[in-house]
């Protein structure tokens, strides 16, 4: 019996390597971008199963929710927007013995890097037991949370900054992104919208919610309501960026409450970050609420600076459906 | 194993002619009509079926409710994008296949 | 409890073969259903492991699966739709 269940295990990770060995190579020599996106986001969920079976929950909630599912999104809209321009994918810039000196350089990279997991000391619990000895005091029950919220809560809080560094720096290029909805939209459309959005919005607290005694936590339940953030924006709500007030103080908020909760415990502790253990929990709840709105908004704010100045009208019978047709051959 | 955990099982086994029917039929039918049709048909009575398994065999109730609302989320997403795909294709004036 | 990973392996199958979908094409549309059975698969694949590596925080992965499938989805169905004088600059005949 002991055999039995081996197999069965060893056979599902074997076979999910080798599909994700596969993936990954097809998408790299794809020229075709749409169909490499396409490989993308298999990609991602088949990554995420992989996470799962390495038990590592939390990743592979960020992994399906941001890796595959947004990205995806945010990949589609940039190769209708390249199509859209007439920008052509172009030949390799690269010359002959460049792509030599590419290969020998990622080939000496592989060998380095396979070589340090290689003499990796043997896997030592002292993390571990730090992290578990220590979980008491840091206001929840899930260590991964305790240790991104509390432990590092520092580098979290950078990460959220880089992510309003990028919001910014899509502002800063399309200012004046208006995502127009059509003026009749489609009845089904609205129909996925008046049932998945309230879902979406229940799931995504949930998720954040549940970051404390199970896998979840902001980013992952941020991913979702950004999902619902973009489902509105491709169905019926018009989006105007310059013009949005809640838009701006939604990205900003999650930086701003993080940097309140640091500079109030600095004044009255003496330690940037270190939260008083009994508010540890709620205080942490606080800004993983902020931080979900904050990423959500980050979120639709890339979407929406990528769609800009594009509506998504349903065609008429005389449009070209670029989906549609047949791809040409080598000219 | 109980006897729900047996019958679980069973179901479960029973959804994987689902899923190989649903990917042949993506592969081998012959125009964008009928791959809709085994995309989402099957797949969907596979991924019940699969629902249905699970809820047998794990037996809290809060696990149930939120299996039934994953297949009714799915559910709903497939039927909808099924029909704005149909539709485009209507539009594009893609017609169906038909017997030679 | 590792039972539960045979149907899990052979779910897992089925959603590969549809890769070659992906890979053959030959409209856009082919593709990007593919990657919608991608997401069915993966949601039962998830249901199946949450059963049989004891860890009931998979289902809501598998809930999380659902509704970004959907999103990929609606974003495809909606904002693909160009009119594009040169469709083949872009692309390659499907290998």
């Amino acid at each position: 019996m002991e055999n039995s269940l081996n197999l069965a295990a060893v056979t599902f990770d074997g076979v999910l390597a080798l599909v994700l060995l596969v993936l990954a190579w097809q998408l790299l020599r794809s020229p075709n971008l749409f169909k490499a996106i396409v490989l993308f986001i298999s990609f991602g969920l088949m990554l995420s199963l992989a996470w799962v079976r390495l038990k590592a929950v939390d990743i592979a909630l960020a992994e399906a929710a941001i890796g595959a599912g947004l990205t995806g999104a945010l990949f589609l809209t940039a190769l209708d927007r390249l199509q859209r321009n007439n920008q052509k994918a172009g030949d390799s810039l690269i010359s002959q013995p460049g792509k030599v000196i590419a290969g020998i350089s990622v080939l000496a990279l592989t060998c380095i890097l396979g070589w340090t997991v290689w003499t990796l000391p043997p896997f030592s619990n002292q993390m571990l037991a730090l992290v578990s000895s220590n979980m008491p005091i840091s206001g929840v029950e899930n260590p991964v949370t305790a240790v991104l919220l509390n432990f590092r809560g520092y580098d979290t809080l950078l990460e959220i900054g880089v992510l309003l560094l990028a919001a910014v720096g899509v502002l800063a290029v399309t200012p004046s992104a208006v995502m127009v909805a059509d003026s009749a939209p489609s009845p089904i459309l609205i129909l996925l919208l008046r049932l998945l959005l309230p879902f979406i919005i229940l799931v995504s607290g949930y998720i954040l919610w549940i970051g404390k005694y199970a896998p979840g936590g902001a980013f992952q339940a941020g991913a979702v309501l950004a999902a619902g953030g973009i489902l509105l924006a491709t169905a019926a709500v018009r989006f105007n960026l310059s013009a949005s007030k809640a838009l701006p103080l939604a990205t900003g908020i999650g930086l701003l409450i993080f940097l309140l909760v640091a500079l109030a415990t600095m004044m009255l502790r003496g330690n940037y970050l270190q939260y008083p253990v009994a508010q540890a929990g709620t205080l942490i709840l606080v800004i993983e609420a902020a931080a979900t709105l904050s990423i959500a908004a980050v979120l639709v704010l890339l979407f929406v600076g990528l769609k800009s100045d594009a509506d998504c009208p349903v065609p008429g019978e005389d449009s070209k459906n670029f989906i549609f047709e047949e791809e040409n051959t080598i000219k | 194993m109980s006897l729900t955990d047996l019958f679980g099982s069973f179901l479960l086994l029973l959804a994987i002619p689902f899923f190989w029917g649903g990917s042949l039929g993506l592969l081998r039918f012959p125009d964008i009509y009928t791959r809709l049709h085994a995309l989402t048909k099957a797949d969907n009575l596979g991924l019940g079926l699969v629902v249905a398994g699970s809820i047998l065999i794990s037996k809290e109730w809060t696990v149930g409710v939120k299996l039934i609302l994953i297949w009714l989320a799915v559910l709903t997403a497939s039927t909808i994008s099924c029909y704005l795909i149909a539709n485009a294709a209507r539009k594009r004036k893609i017609n169906p296949w038909k017997i030679p | 409890m590792n039972y539960y990973l045979w149907p899990a392996l052979f779910i897992l199958i089925s959603v590969v073969v549809g890769l070659v979908r992906i890979l053959r094409g030959p409209t856009a549309a082919d593709r990007m259903m593919a990657a919608q059975l991608f997401g069915t698969g993966g949601v039962a694949i998830l249901l199946i492991l949450a059963q049989a590596m004891q860890m009931p925080s998979l289902v809501d992965v598998a809930l999380i699966y659902a509704l970004l499938a959907a999103i990929t989805m609606v974003v495809f169905v909606r904002c693909q739709w160009r009119s594009h004088e040169n469709t083949g600059e872009m692309e390659d005949e499907s290998h």
